[in-house]
């Protein structure tokens, strides 16, 4: 009886010892996460609610969190006295010239890269990865000095140049096109396509998961550039938003205006989080292109 | 040629004028597919020369010669002074505290980004199956965000009278000036790097975590093995490829940290808080550019030492 029981017992014991830790870990875990998120958000709350604070009620208490009256008062203050409407365009004229650059020169690279034989074909790979790692600080020196002797020094091409062929996008280009059957291409090339027609007819088209990563990722960068604009940008009438909003905030320091600043840290985060909510999955790929296979 | 067409047999001749050439159509088949190639590079290519290769090349001639932001105009008649720029840098007490200021960057900033962004990465791929997808979009949000624009926050936030503090308050406690304090502006600024890149580990991580295939776990499970003994015999060994990536990644980043520092402390307060990349853009405002070439080609130099224990650690496990 005893021998019988054992197992008989020693099963249900088991499923209970793990039945409950189980019930116990997922709300853990769930509360954990909450946790996690909850904190991650909160500068964003910050911002949201002091933005929307008249500067009397941010200077009589600037750690509160929600406002008492939401104004948006700041927001004009940001486009008629500080400028923002300029910075704005600016940003705008330089990611689409980076954005296009890109996709040009990105999936012309990438489909040789992955689809062509050619001689030179393991440095050009090369390279690529290479340009993936040099540092920006190594860089901007030379890259300075090319841009004011190309005259090029406080426009917005010069602040546009240097990202419009991103290594990134190359490699995120050149690893789609890998996917893509051989097949199709040489079949193409039987019946006597070109190269070029080719490209533009058969492997374009298909393209178009990648031309979107590549299209957010090289927005993403340009729009968030920070140091090269800073070098390149001297006036005013080339900021884009990042450098206008630097040199808003050290123009504010000594006022603490800061809900002009925070307005324009809104202006300048909310398209980049509103795109991303829409477009998350391409974001996601170009991150993980930056690193994978 | 002249043995392979015999003039006699114009059909053969023909025939064989297209196998007998082969050799050399192949070669001039291959130099046009090449050319047609490097068409398709060019694009790339000019840009890569242009901005990264001959600057390069050319940082590092910088680095050797006395060149200053005056002497921009004929940057050729300055003078090849060797490696007295390097010298200088070593002697440079600024650089050695940067030195250490960026290692403690790397020392601290990946292993925290990492662990945060594997943990969580763990937690949305095991227990989690509603709001997976809501988790994941808001860890990732920061790694999106503008460094300027959070850097701002995060002043407004660790302000004297800002909102931690007031959080702080609310419980008892006086906060003190966070970025005004030489020995806490520097965990606030990288509170702000972990913030701000852990969304991208988590990422890779789950890429990696994915691709583990089920089956693994289930027979673990059968054989009686536990979660914490699934992790650490499975999923840890499996995920080894993703976490070096994911470390060379971070470091290689960290090394070149100069966005937060610049916005938040511009390397305060009493340069407790900056690094390399500051420090090669302190020296680039005030027109040295021979010294600041030089001190950029000793982060490029480490960049790469990294890269290549990065590429020998992978290779040596696959």
């Amino acid at each position: 009886m005893t021998t019988l029981a054992t197992p008989a017992t020693a099963r249900p014991a088991t499923a209970r010892a793990t039945a409950p830790r189980r019930s116990l870990s997922r709300p853990l875990l769930y509360g954990a996460l909450v946790l996690c998120a909850l904190l991650t958000l909160l500068p964003f709350v910050w911002v949201a609610s002091g933005s929307l604070r008249s500067l009397d009620e941010i200077r009589s208490d600037p750690g509160a969190w929600l406002p008492h009256h939401v104004t948006l008062d700041n927001f004009t203050r940001l486009f008629r006295t500080a400028g923002f409407g300029r910075f704005l365009v600016n940003s705008v004229v330089v990611a689409g010239l980076v954005v296009a650059g890109n996709i040009v020169a990105a999936s012309a690279a990438g489909y040789a890269l992955a689809k062509l034989d050619f001689a030179g074909k393991r440095i050009a790979f090369g390279a690529v990865m290479a340009a993936m790692m040099v540092p920006l600080s190594t860089v901007f020196v030379p890259q300075f000095v090319l841009t004011v002797d190309m005259g090029l020094a406080d426009t917005l091409t010069g602040i546009a140049l240097p990202g419009v062929a991103l290594p990134l996008s190359v490699f995120i280009m050149r690893q789609y096109a890998m996917s893509v059957p051989d097949e199709l291409l040489e079949a193409a090339r039987i019946d006597g396509a070109g190269e070029f027609r080719i490209f533009f007819r058969i492997f374009l088209p298909l393209a178009g998961p990648a031309v979107a990563t590549i299209t957010i990722m090289s927005f993403l960068t340009s729009w968030n550039n920070f140091i090269w604009p800073l070098i390149v940008a001297q006036s005013m009438d080339t900021y884009t938003l990042p450098v206008g909003l630097a040199a808003t905030s050290q123009a504010a320091a000594h006022v603490t205006d800061y809900g002009l600043l925070l307005a324009g840290a809104i202006v300048v985060m909310l398209p980049v989080l509103v795109l991303f909510l829409f477009l998350q999955r391409y974001f996601v790929q170009g991150i993980s292109g930056s690193g994978m296979r | 040629m002249t043995t392979t067409i015999s003039p006699g047999t114009p059909r053969r001749a023909r025939r064989s004028r297209s196998s007998g050439s082969v050799r050399s159509s192949r070669s001039s088949r291959g130099a046009r597919r090449t050319a047609v190639a490097w068409l398709f590079l060019a694009p790339f290519a000019v840009v890569f020369l242009l901005y990264t290769a001959i600057p390069t090349v050319a940082a590092l001639g910088f680095s050797l010669t006395d060149l200053r932001g005056a002497d921009l105009r004929h940057p050729f008649a300055v003078d090849f002074t060797g490696l007295e720029n390097y010298l200088r840098l070593f002697q440079d007490q600024s650089f050695l505290r940067d030195i250490l200021n960026t290692g403690l960057f790397v020392g601290v900033g990946v292993p925290l980004t990492m662990g945060l962004g594997f943990a969580l990465a763990v937690a949305l791929n095991s227990g989690i199956r509603r709001l997976r997808g809501v988790f994941r979009t808001v860890f990732f949000a920061p790694v999106v965000t503008n460094v300027v624009a959070v850097a701002l926050i995060w002043q407004y936030a660790f302000n004297a009278d800002g909102t931690v503090n007031k959080v702080l308050g609310a419980v008892g406690l006086a906060g003190p000036n966070w970025l005004d304090d030489q020995n806490l502006a520097m965990p606030v600024v990288i509170l702000l790097g972990v913030w701000r890149n852990f969304g991208t580990a988590m990422v890779l991580f789950l890429a990696g975590l994915q691709s583990i295939p089920e089956d693994v776990y289930e027979a673990a499970a059968l054989d009686g093995a536990g979660r914490w003994r699934q992790l650490r015999h499975i999923t840890l060994p499996l995920l080894l490829p993703t976490t070096l990536m994911v470390s060379v990644l971070l470091t290689v980043f960290y090394l070149q940290v100069f966005d937060e520092p610049y916005l938040l402390t511009n390397g305060g307060p009493l340069g407790s808080t900056e690094s390399m990349a500051l420090y090669t853009y302190r020296q680039f405002g005030s027109g040295e550019f021979g010294v600041s070439s030089a001190a950029s080609f000793v982060m490029l130099l480490l960049v790469a030492l990294v890269s290549v224990v990065q590429f020998r650690l992978l290779r040596s496990r696959s």
